[in-house]
């Protein structure tokens, strides 16, 4: 029996031969914190370590509320800024780089064949580039950075066949959504999600990480894409050559298989209050909106952003609606401006944010009043997680968030899409 | 120790358990208790007493990687979370927290909403209503962690023995 691109890569940090369900004790190559860095280093000082033993392997991002927007946050990065000079940390990337899966995965830090643990449960995310993400709490980090070692179980995979292709006014977050719709959010619990098959394999990297990112929503302990040659190219351009590919063997022993036919889908929302909670659009449509969010680690990249301004292009937003612009990091910004897409949202009426995680956790920049009613390209729809605990927030693709600012309540992007 | 039992469904949610708006900003584990399971049952916070125990269906515990959610109810005195199936990261961190966790899909059919309850760690045993109940076992270096009261006093030790 063969074994499963998560069975080799821990078994080859183990250095022993594992199967699904062994336990391994493992050293991560880079171990990620955000915001959360300065609790973690409140943990790290009571291990009574004065230095961490392996500064290279942190990658610390200042992304979940930024620039501070009260006192208290104004603190938290200061804590974290000092330790991060005090500790040497190199790979430290302040308020004006972005959400920090962007900002890790387009500065070269996430490969195939590495082992990344984050204190952020959308660690996940990383898989789009063959690497095996998990994401742990904050306890867990400290320990780590003073150990180096985690203890981890070797998860079972689900393999999903991804056949044909989308669909025009279609888009990866359909994709997943409907996944986690058909299968609930524990589907995946403990385990592993490989995407596979030809519909995978069309996937530009952008839509990969929407894939990854959300497997974290099916339980997932880690979601993956094997690499292709356009993982290859992403990493050439960036100029990272330390990786090694790793590949499911083709008997490898997956708990279960799923096929999804890609033309047959059409654009999906998630209902309040929780990300299984999924609706074809048709069954949702006519529902009014008061905010509109396109951005967030899920669908905040150039791409996300393109399809949204071909919408909007030469048209205005719905005088009700706020519509939220958030790039996912400054390089993703960049790419925007130049592409002019900055401008057609602009004109259109919305409010372009600086890259982070804005509202998405319902720190700032557009917090839910009661009674209001979100519409957004994040990953999760909670009760209260935008604000307050009678607010509700539907999330959909980027093309179906545009065409409902347009109209001001849920709308079909295809009527848009030609 | 001897606990009431609070009951809920499934898929109870880290942002229901402790809301992201308060998530980074430094507070103490009781300022976080203030908070725990607002955006679920508003009564909880107020009453809730030592020993009482969290009774959850499904997915206990999923979305957000926040160790405050384990934090702060600990904090706010719970003993032990019971549940259908838990969300992995909430797992570790409730272990890491030294809150006590158990999957026994028949207990959490069996208790109900109030009831006061009687849950013995070192024995394993947990009383209702008259009858006693084997709790699932806990893998060895759970059981560590937990006695060592979490996973930071439990490194601590680990690095100083390391050094002798
Ligand atoms: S954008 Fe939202 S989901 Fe993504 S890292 Fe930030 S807070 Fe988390």
């Amino acid at each position: 029996m063969g074994q499963t691109f998560s069975e080799k890569l821990l078994g080859s940090k183990a250095g022993q031969k594992v199967k699904a369900g062994d336990i391994v004790i493992v050293s991560p190559d880079r171990i990620l914190s955000h915001d959360n860095t300065a609790a973690i280093i409140k943990s790290f000082r009571e291990l009574g370590l004065k230095h961490l033993p392996h500064p290279e392997r942190l990658v610390v991002i200042l992304d979940h509320v930024v620039p501070a927007s009260s006192e208290k946050y104004a603190l938290n990065h200061k804590i974290i800024r000092e330790f991060v000079k005090e500790q040497r940390i190199n790979n430290f990337f302040d308020v004006n780089y972005g959400i920090c899966h962007q900002v890790l995965t387009e500065q070269g830090l996430a490969a195939p064949g590495k082992l990344i643990i984050g204190a952020d449960s959308h660690t996940t995310t990383y898989g789009a580039l063959g690497a095996l993400a998990v994401g742990v709490g904050r306890s867990e980090v400290a320990s780590v950075w003073a150990t180096g070692e985690i203890w981890l179980r070797v998860p079972e995979t689900i393999q999903i066949q991804l056949e044909g292709s989308l669909p025009p006014g279609v888009a990866a977050k359909d994709i997943i959504l409907s996944l986690i719709g058909e299968h609930g959010a524990d589907k995946a619990n403990y385990q592993a999600v490989e995407f596979a098959g030809e519909g995978a394999t069309c996937l530009s990297i952008a839509s990969r990480m929407v894939l990854c990112n959300m497997a974290a929503e099916m339980g997932a302990k880690n979601g993956y894409f094997l690499p292709d040659q356009q993982t290859l190219d992403y990493l050439h351009q960036r100029g990272v050559e330390d990786y090694e590919v790793i590949n499911s063997d083709p008997d490898a022993d997956y708990r279960e298989r799923i096929i999804l036919h890609l033309e047959q889908l059409e654009p999906q929302v998630a209902c309040p209050h929780s990300v299984d909670n999924v609706r074809p659009v048709s069954e949702v449509e006519g529902i009014k909106i008061h905010q509109a969010l396109i951005g967030t680690c899920t669908n905040g990249r150039v791409e996300d952003l393109e399809i949204a301004a071909r919408i909007l292009k030469g048209r205005q937003v719905h005088p009700e609606v706020r519509v939220l612009v958030i790039p996912a990091s400054h390089q993703e910004l960049i790419k925007a401006l130049k592409k002019d897409l900055i401008d057609i949202f602009v004109e259109a009426g919305c409010l372009v944010l600086n890259p982070g995680c804005g509202p998405c956790l319902g720190a700032h920049q557009g917090v839910l009043a009661p009674g209001e009613v979100a519409l957004s390209t994040a990953n999760r729809n909670f009760r209260g997680r935008m604000g307050s605990r009678d607010s509700f927030i539907y999330l959909a693709s980027p093309a179906t968030v545009a065409a409902s600012a347009l109209e001001g309540k849920i709308t079909d992007p295809r009527k848009y899409w030609s | 120790m001897k606990g009431k039992v609070w009951k809920y469904g499934d898929n109870i949610n880290t942002d229901v358990i402790f809301p992201g708006k308060y998530t980074y900003s430094p507070q103490t584990p009781e300022e976080m208790a203030q908070h725990a399971l607002e955006d679920l049952d508003p009564n909880f916070a107020s009453k809730v007493r030592q020993g009482d125990i969290i009774v959850g269906g499904k997915n206990f515990g999923c979305g957000s990687s926040r160790e405050q959610a384990a934090i702060c109810l600990k904090a706010a005195g719970v003993q032990a979370v019971i549940a259908k199936s838990f969300a992995r990261i909430f797992f570790r961190n409730a272990i890491n927290q030294g809150l006590l966790v158990f999957v026994d899909e028949d207990l959490v059919d069996h208790l109900s909403q109030g009831e006061e309850v009687e849950l013995d760690f070192e024995k394993g045993v947990l009383e209702s209503r008259g009858a006693r109940f084997r709790l699932p076992a806990l893998p060895e270096m759970v059981v560590e962690i937990i006695r060592a009261g979490g996973l930071i006093p439990y490194t601590k030790k680990k690095l100083s023995r390391q050094k002798k």
